[in-house]
């Protein structure tokens, strides 16, 4: 089946592509993208006045099976990440069990392969059962299929046995995924520390739990030459400390998630527990941080860290709800309200953060329109104002702290491998 | 000062941190009424006659909770006590499913005290019912704060200028929030004093003077509020010993000889004496701590009946299709 997306503003910053042209697409595969195309096709697809880039990747959600299917299944997540655009996503290994041996990894393979929607890249854990204790078998998990591993939701506390890792997956080939948090300084805190959790009357998370593991676990990386990936930067120290290690020609990647840009502590002013997440949601100057960190490269690449979690578990005390909150559906437009909107970031250089970068970083394929490339293709009305309604949420869950929110920019069309799975906004049936 | 056109419009009382001025005013008015059946013979006014209050504790209290009580009784309205430990809250029923089924028995008041800071304004927004904060977590104590405020009106004639300060654990204190609020709302000038790991992040954006010297607090001050300190809960980690606090943050009858003669002494209660206080400055003529008390009665009638009246179409709360 070919199909030809006509007059549409390719942006392809892989390629430095940013002008309006059609794309051919053949057997699943991008066979042309120029000015004008001639040949025919058995599907045309009008794209004038809209944006045609690369599916973004997600590097960084929760698909939360095995174990928790209540709150999202690899077919539910896949059907939300590629109504929010992305054409391949990197799942988190803290499931029930964690994605700790080969023979997990290749568990979820097949299920990946039986329900997803689009790729799934899986990240497996640094220790088993991601208790921080004993390293898993990094080289078995590479074989198995893993790209990366992390032991996310929770960080690797032992210094040592975090130098191992680093040591280990240096070795194998493996990118470390690090969630960056010392709990005994977050301690049993539920939001930042500062004046609103102290006129709240809540528990802070005090900001050296993330920048101090951050610095730590840099330097640790640095001192054995291995590559690390800073996962969902929150604070303005963090930013600060990547910075002067990448100038200072460290191997470190970071990335950032749309509610951190939009966000700040004062959203939970009313106990909304979709305003709970970890690390917890910031200040102003983290913001303006953060900004800055994408636009000069120090962050490069947004991640939702969409973490599914059901109404029961979320509708109680914010002391009592888990941390956490979805984040597929609204990337796109969220980043380009708070990025594009504000002069921040080019299209260009937004697609970028959301396709090019995490493809590298990941070493998976993607995040490309060049001829050959398999054609996972998003298609974006930049204009198109609409609603966030909860019933238009393909996640299973509705943790969304933007449920309700006007939103500019809406993914129209998504291909994967040449074939719609999203048109006119809305995923296909199977 | 509360002039007629205010008018009480919110369904809930969740803290005076949401509450403007004149609001605040308008609560110290309708308690200076209440104030006035007290005193009499029958004890009681129809105003919240056929209405039903529910006390949904979920903290253990004897003395907020009879005090909402006997508020509830002398307005007419019929009251229930709803002990936590008995009903099905401890098989793990959720909050909203409890306040659900407590609006479905179609209460009208839903007083509640929890440790977690938030849990009424959440409840709040899931049931039809008014919710009355009687103290969440650290959060607010509104009903505590309007009525050391009411008794300082009481003795003082005014809050406007007033120097006032909070001694004792201000980390955990929802007490010491709500006064903060109340107080610099009506234009008194507060200073919180604690030991310097128990004064908390920030709380000079809430637009006190922080300081750690018992001296410095009570210099000028024309009132103070001597916080319990609770040993059950967290604060006990930052001071070694209940001598060690009594010595250094202790107010005794020595300490009121450098502070202003009239100083007047409150305290929310229980007085742990011998630790916040001595006997003598509890038992003293600066000490207005049962008046307090005798106060409080008219403060929660105050606070029952405007939210059962509250003027505003009541906001939050699920409708049923077709209601009127």
């Amino acid at each position: 089946m070919r199909y030809l997306i006509k007059g549409g503003r390719v942006i392809d910053p892989a390629n430095s592509v940013d002008e309006v042209r059609d794309v051919l697409i053949a057997d699943g595969k991008i066979a042309a993208v120029s000015q004008n195309i001639a040949e025919k096709a058995e599907q045309t697809i009008d794209a004038s006045g809209m944006i045609v880039a690369p599916g973004f990747i997600d590097m960084h959600v929760h698909l939360r099976e095995p174990g928790r299917e209540d709150k999202e299944t690899v077919r539910s997540g896949t059907r939300a990440a590629v109504h929010g655009g992305f054409t391949a996503v990197a799942c988190m290994p803290n499931t029930e069990p964690a994605i700790d041996s080969p023979g997990r990894v290749r568990e979820l393979r097949e299920i990946a392969g039986r329900d997803s929607s689009c790729a799934v890249h899986i990240v497996a854990a640094i220790t088993e059962g991601r208790a921080g204790k004993k390293l898993a078998d990094l080289a078995a998990l590479k074989e198995a299929g893993a790209v990366a591993v992390s032991d996310d939701g929770s960080s690797v506390e032992d210094a040592g046995l975090m130098r191992s890792a680093l040591e280990a997956c240096k070795k194998h080939g493996l990118l470390l995924i690090d969630h960056c948090e010392d709990r005994a300084l977050s301690g049993k805190g539920v939001m930042n520390k500062g004046f609103i959790s102290t006129k709240m009357g809540l528990r802070g998370i005090a900001r050296e739990s993330e920048y101090s593991i951050v610095e730590r676990d840099i330097r640790l990386a640095a001192a054995c030459g291995a590559a690390i990936h800073i996962a969902h930067v929150s604070c303005k120290e963090s930013v600060g400390i990547i910075r002067a290690a990448r100038r200072s020609g460290a191997r470190v990647t970071a990335e950032t998630a749309p509610h951190y840009l939009a966000l700040t502590e004062a959203c939970c002013e009313s106990y909304d527990t979709n305003t709970k997440m970890n690390p917890p949601l910031r200040g102003a100057d983290d913001v303006r941080a953060l900004k800055e960190g994408l636009a000069d490269g120090t962050i490069d690449a947004i991640a939702t860290d969409h973490a599914p979690h059901t109404d029961s578990e979320k509708d109680v005390e914010f002391d009592l709800a888990p941390f956490g909150v979805i984040g597929l559906e609204t990337a796109l437009p969220v980043s380009a309200m708070e990025l594009v909107e504000t002069k921040v970031l080019t299209w260009s250089q937004l697609i970028a953060r959301l396709s090019q970068n995490p493809a590298k970083i990941l070493g998976v394929p993607g995040g490309s329109l060049a001829a050959g490339a398999r054609a996972d293709i998003v298609i974006i009305d930049p204009a198109k104002k609409y609603v966030y309604a909860r019933d238009s949420v393909e996640s299973k869950s509705k943790n969304s702290p933007f449920i309700g929110w006007e939103l500019q920019g809406r993914v129209m069309s998504v291909l994967v491998a040449g074939k719609p799975v999203v048109t006119g906004a809305r995923v296909a049936e199977e | 000062m509360a002039n007629q056109k205010t008018v009480w419009t919110k369904k809930d009382l969740l803290g005076l941190e949401y509450l403007s001025r004149e609001e605040i005013e308008l609560i110290l008015y309708t308690a200076g009424s209440f104030k006035e059946v007290t005193t009499r013979q029958i004890k009681k006014v129809p105003a919240l006659r056929g209405k039903t209050v529910v006390n949904l504790f979920y903290e253990p209290s004897t003395r907020t909770r009879m005090s909402f009580e006997l508020a509830a009784k002398r307005l007419s309205a019929d009251v229930i006590n709803m002990a936590v430990e008995a009903s099905s809250v401890r098989k793990g029923e959720t909050l909203i499913d409890t306040g659900r089924n407590i609006e479905a028995l179609k209460i009208d008041i839903i007083v509640m005290r929890h440790d977690c800071s938030g849990a009424p304004n959440i409840l709040a927004r899931h049931v039809g019912s008014s919710v009355v904060n009687a103290g969440d977590g650290w959060h607010e104590h509104p009903t505590q704060a309007l009525l050391d405020i009411f008794t300082l009106k009481e003795k003082l004639g005014r809050i406007e200028g007033l120097k006032v300060s909070i001694i004792g654990d201000i980390a955990h204190s929802r007490v010491a929030r709500s006064n903060i609020w109340g107080l610099t709302k009506l234009g008194a000038s507060v200073t919180v004093c604690a030991p310097e790991m128990l004064i908390p992040e920030g709380i000079a954006e809430m637009g006190v003077r922080a300081t750690s010297n018992l001296d410095e607090a009570l210099a000028g001050a024309d009132a103070i509020n001597v916080l319990r300190m609770q040993f059950e809960r967290d604060s006990a980690v930052a001071f070694p010993s209940k001598l060690e606090y009594f010595k250094q943050y202790g107010i005794t009858a020595e300490r009121l000889k450098q502070c202003k003669k009239d100083i007047i002494v409150m305290h929310p209660g229980p007085i742990n004496r011998g630790i916040e206080m001595s006997s003598e400055v509890a038992d003293g003529p600066n000490s207005v701590i049962l008046e307090q008390v005798t106060n409080g009665i008219a403060v929660r009638m105050a606070a029952l009946y405007l939210v059962a009246h509250a003027k505003a179409p009541r906001a939050a709360g699920p409708r049923k299709e077709g209601a009127a």
